[in-house]
């Protein structure tokens, strides 16, 4: 069950998208709509990172487009956050929380320009409303795996997005932390920003969300929590039902054929 | 080493010295620097590959020009150098081969191309052709006005880039992912990154040849890293090191002349290295070495101390001599330790020795009461707090003891509101 809507903040478009020609995500359409807090859940390597990586602009499509406000991401980038998810970097960098939270201020304080007064204060404010100001000056690879990804969301909430996307930002966080990060999330979305998560733990889908993603290689349904968070779909979803469409890729990356040629 | 040499050298009075002087340090700056960068991408290898293909960019450029002009050299290096990673990153990008051997194939069809044009060179009689091969080797000594006036553009060109692109540069580095979520043009960005490290290299091969290069840009950033947790300090720490290398590497081919300056700079950069390894403080070897020993010794006083202490209270008199026979029976020691233990015991004033036995010093009272206290403290913490069975609290107490500070004792003392005995009865103890 996929349901669209009107006037929607994330659209995505018929969307394929492949690795070394072997499609891991088939024809995905699905819209979202302003102020949502949308889960996106599947079994591991059902394509969930890879959904948000495409929507950034950070994996090549094969086919279809992705409209963020009915644009092209380039033309709102500004108002677009992306927090990846917290293994995907070498926390042994040299830098302290503060430089890392800053980073998300790069793109606002422009080429070639040090960080002013109104940067530090913004990356100050998101330290403390993550809980992290008392680490400021913490060597990143001092900090354990649920305070980098307050990090990282910290830096995320700097840019002041109207949407964001987080790929697992619950992962390896203690249960206090996870409250006082959801409660961060929905506090976007009362102020009308619309909040994308990858999440795997599906006890808590039905309080955590109110727009739900089901995904494994092709889009089993998206739309509000309490239509479509049903045992059948989730079966549908995890069950191993997809064998032959995983298969099929796989034939497809030994042929070489070209996965749907680019409109 | 004679001092008329050092002041001769240090006084910069010899044109040869200071070309000398001043390009090795101009050079081993700008790799430095750069190499920070490359050694945080992950890219180690990277200087290698430009080191080895700059070499066919240099035959062609003096076969086509004829001359030995450093700054036509320096443009055709360059050019092959940026082509070699042009092609590296094409081949990741457009096959399955992995970057590590897209690194090795690059490196090698680019030298093996070098080597052949460069023999092709040495055969055709060309008279001017002689040195051209100090590509492959270096020749520091030999730096001439013009060299050094390449060098210093060259340097401050590298310098300047990374004043401006300081910013995007860490960010590349650490999430590349993230800098093009923002709309960073990371394309771009690496691409003026991957220039600055091939000028670097077309510089720093002049001195110490292609196979020392990889070292120059990879040692002073790996030396610089154990000793800072900041970016910053850790680009200004690399060329320190660099600069310093420099510096005594053309002393020492100045003072000795058959050494060579290049190899020189490379073995005093690898020895900063190796002496950052063991000694930088909180990531260096030795110094972890030394903190786990002090805090081994400060357990084993204490322990012994605490050993006094509770035959004291058992026989009611803290001030009597102890054999050590008494000693080991309330607590087992290592009879090496104990000694050892002992000894410093008494060098520091805690205990005083007796013929063959031993007795608490006021101090020594003291501090070992302080221990059986916090002992006893923390065992009726864990009861009362953490509602863990007495039976089980002895065992964690034997470490807590040795870490409480006197902040935590007082807390301690207020929160369980001063008892007399801990859960096994023992009275605790107050000054
Ligand atoms: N860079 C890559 N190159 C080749 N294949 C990839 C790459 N990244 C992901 N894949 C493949 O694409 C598929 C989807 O991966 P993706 O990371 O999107 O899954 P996921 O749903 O995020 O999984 P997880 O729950 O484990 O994070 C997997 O089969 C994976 O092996
Ligand atoms: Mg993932």
């Amino acid at each position: 069950m996929i349901q669209q809507v009107e006037n929607p903040v994330l659209e995505v478009h018929d969307l394929t998208v492949s690795y070394d020609k072997k499609p891991v995500l088939w024809g995905i359409d699905l819209s979202v709509p302003k102020g949502a807090i949308a889960g996106i859940v599947g079994p591991n390597g059902a394509g969930k990172s890879t959904l948000i990586k495409s929507i950034m602009g950070l994996t090549a499509l094969s086919s279809g487009y992705v409209k963020i406000f009915d644009q092209e991401l380039n033309e709102v980038r500004q108002r677009v956050s992306y927090v990846p998810q917290r293994e995907s970097v070498d926390w042994d960098f040299p830098a302290s929380v503060f430089d890392v939270v800053l980073m998300g201020r790069y793109s606002k304080i422009g080429l070639f320009k040090r960080p002013r007064k109104a940067d530090t204060e913004a990356a100050l404010f998101a330290l403390k409303q993550v809980g992290m100001d008392k680490f400021k000056d913490r060597q990143i690879s001092q900090l354990s795996g649920g305070q980098q990804q307050r990090v990282f969301l910290a830096r995320a909430l700097t840019q002041q997005a109207d949407i964001y996307f987080m790929d697992e930002p619950f992962a390896g966080v203690d249960a206090a932390t996870e409250k006082a990060i959801i409660q961060i999330l929905k506090k976007l979305s009362e102020d009308g920003k619309t909040v994308i998560v990858v999440h795997h733990d599906l006890q808590s889908v039905s309080t955590y969300f109110d727009w739900v993603i089901m995904l494994n290689l092709r889009l089993v349904a998206s739309g509000p929590t309490d239509q479509i968070f049903t045992s059948e779909l989730l079966e549908e979803t995890y069950g191993g039902k997809l064998t032959l469409l995983s298969e099929v890729g796989e034939l497809m990356k030994k042929g070489q054929y070209p996965s749907r040629d680019k409109q | 080493m004679n001092l008329e040499t050092f002041i001769e050298f240090f006084s910069l009075q010899n044109p040869n010295v200071r070309y000398v002087v001043l390009g090795s340090v101009l050079l081993s700056i700008s790799s430095a620097i750069v190499g920070c960068f490359t050694f945080l991408k992950k890219k180690a290898l990277l200087g290698d590959v430009v080191s080895h293909a700059v070499l066919p960019g240099i035959c062609i450029s003096f076969m086509v020009s004829g001359t030995k002009d450093p700054f036509i050299l320096i443009i055709g290096a360059f050019l092959s150098g940026w082509l070699s990673i042009i092609v590296l990153d094409y081949i990741v990008a457009n096959s399955k081969i992995k970057e590590d051997t897209a690194t090795g194939l690059s490196l090698s069809v680019f030298f093996g191309i070098g080597i052949l044009l460069l023999t092709v060179i040495q055969h055709s009689g060309n008279a001017a052709q002689t040195g051209l091969d100090s590509f492959l080797f270096g020749k520091a000594a030999a730096l001439v006005g013009k060299d050094l006036l390449a060098f210093s553009i060259i340097a401050t060109v590298i310098l300047i880039v990374v004043f401006f692109f300081y910013k995007e540069f860490k960010l590349v580095c650490f999430d590349q992912e993230y800098a093009k979520s923002i709309g960073l043009p990371v394309k771009k960005i690496e691409l003026l990154l991957t220039s600055i490290t091939v000028l670097a290299v077309v510089t720093g091969i002049q001195a110490v040849g292609v196979v020392l290069m990889a070292a120059m840009l990879i040692t002073p950033a790996a030396a610089g890293k154990f000793w800072t947790n900041r970016l910053s300090i850790m680009l200004l720490l690399a060329s320190v090191f660099g600069a310093f290398s420099g510096i005594a590497g053309a002393y020492i081919s100045y003072a000795a002349p058959s050494m060579p300056t290049g190899p020189w700079i490379v073995m005093i950069l690898s020895f900063i290295a190796i002496l950052s390894f063991f000694f930088a403080p909180e990531k260096g070897i030795l110094i972890k070495l030394f903190k786990q020993r002090k805090i081994r010794n400060q357990l084993l006083e204490e322990n012994l101390l605490k050993s006094f202490y509770k035959i004291g209270e058992m026989n009611e008199d803290f001030t009597a001599s102890r054999s050590n026979e008494e000693l080991i029976e309330i607590r087992r020691f290592s009879s090496a330790q104990f000694k050892a233990g002992l000894s410093r015991l008494s060098s520091q004033g805690f205990i005083k020795k007796e013929n063959s036995t031993w007795s608490l010093t006021q101090e020594g009272f003291q501090k070992g009461m302080r221990v059986v206290k916090l002992h006893r403290l923390w065992e009726l913490y864990l009861t009362k707090y953490l509602r863990i069975a007495p039976d089980h609290v002895h065992e964690d107490a034997d470490t807590i003891e040795h870490v409480i500070t006197p902040e935590i004792e007082e807390r301690l003392e207020k929160l369980l509101e001063y008892p007399e005995a801990d859960p096994h009865s023992s009275n605790i103890p107050y000054q």
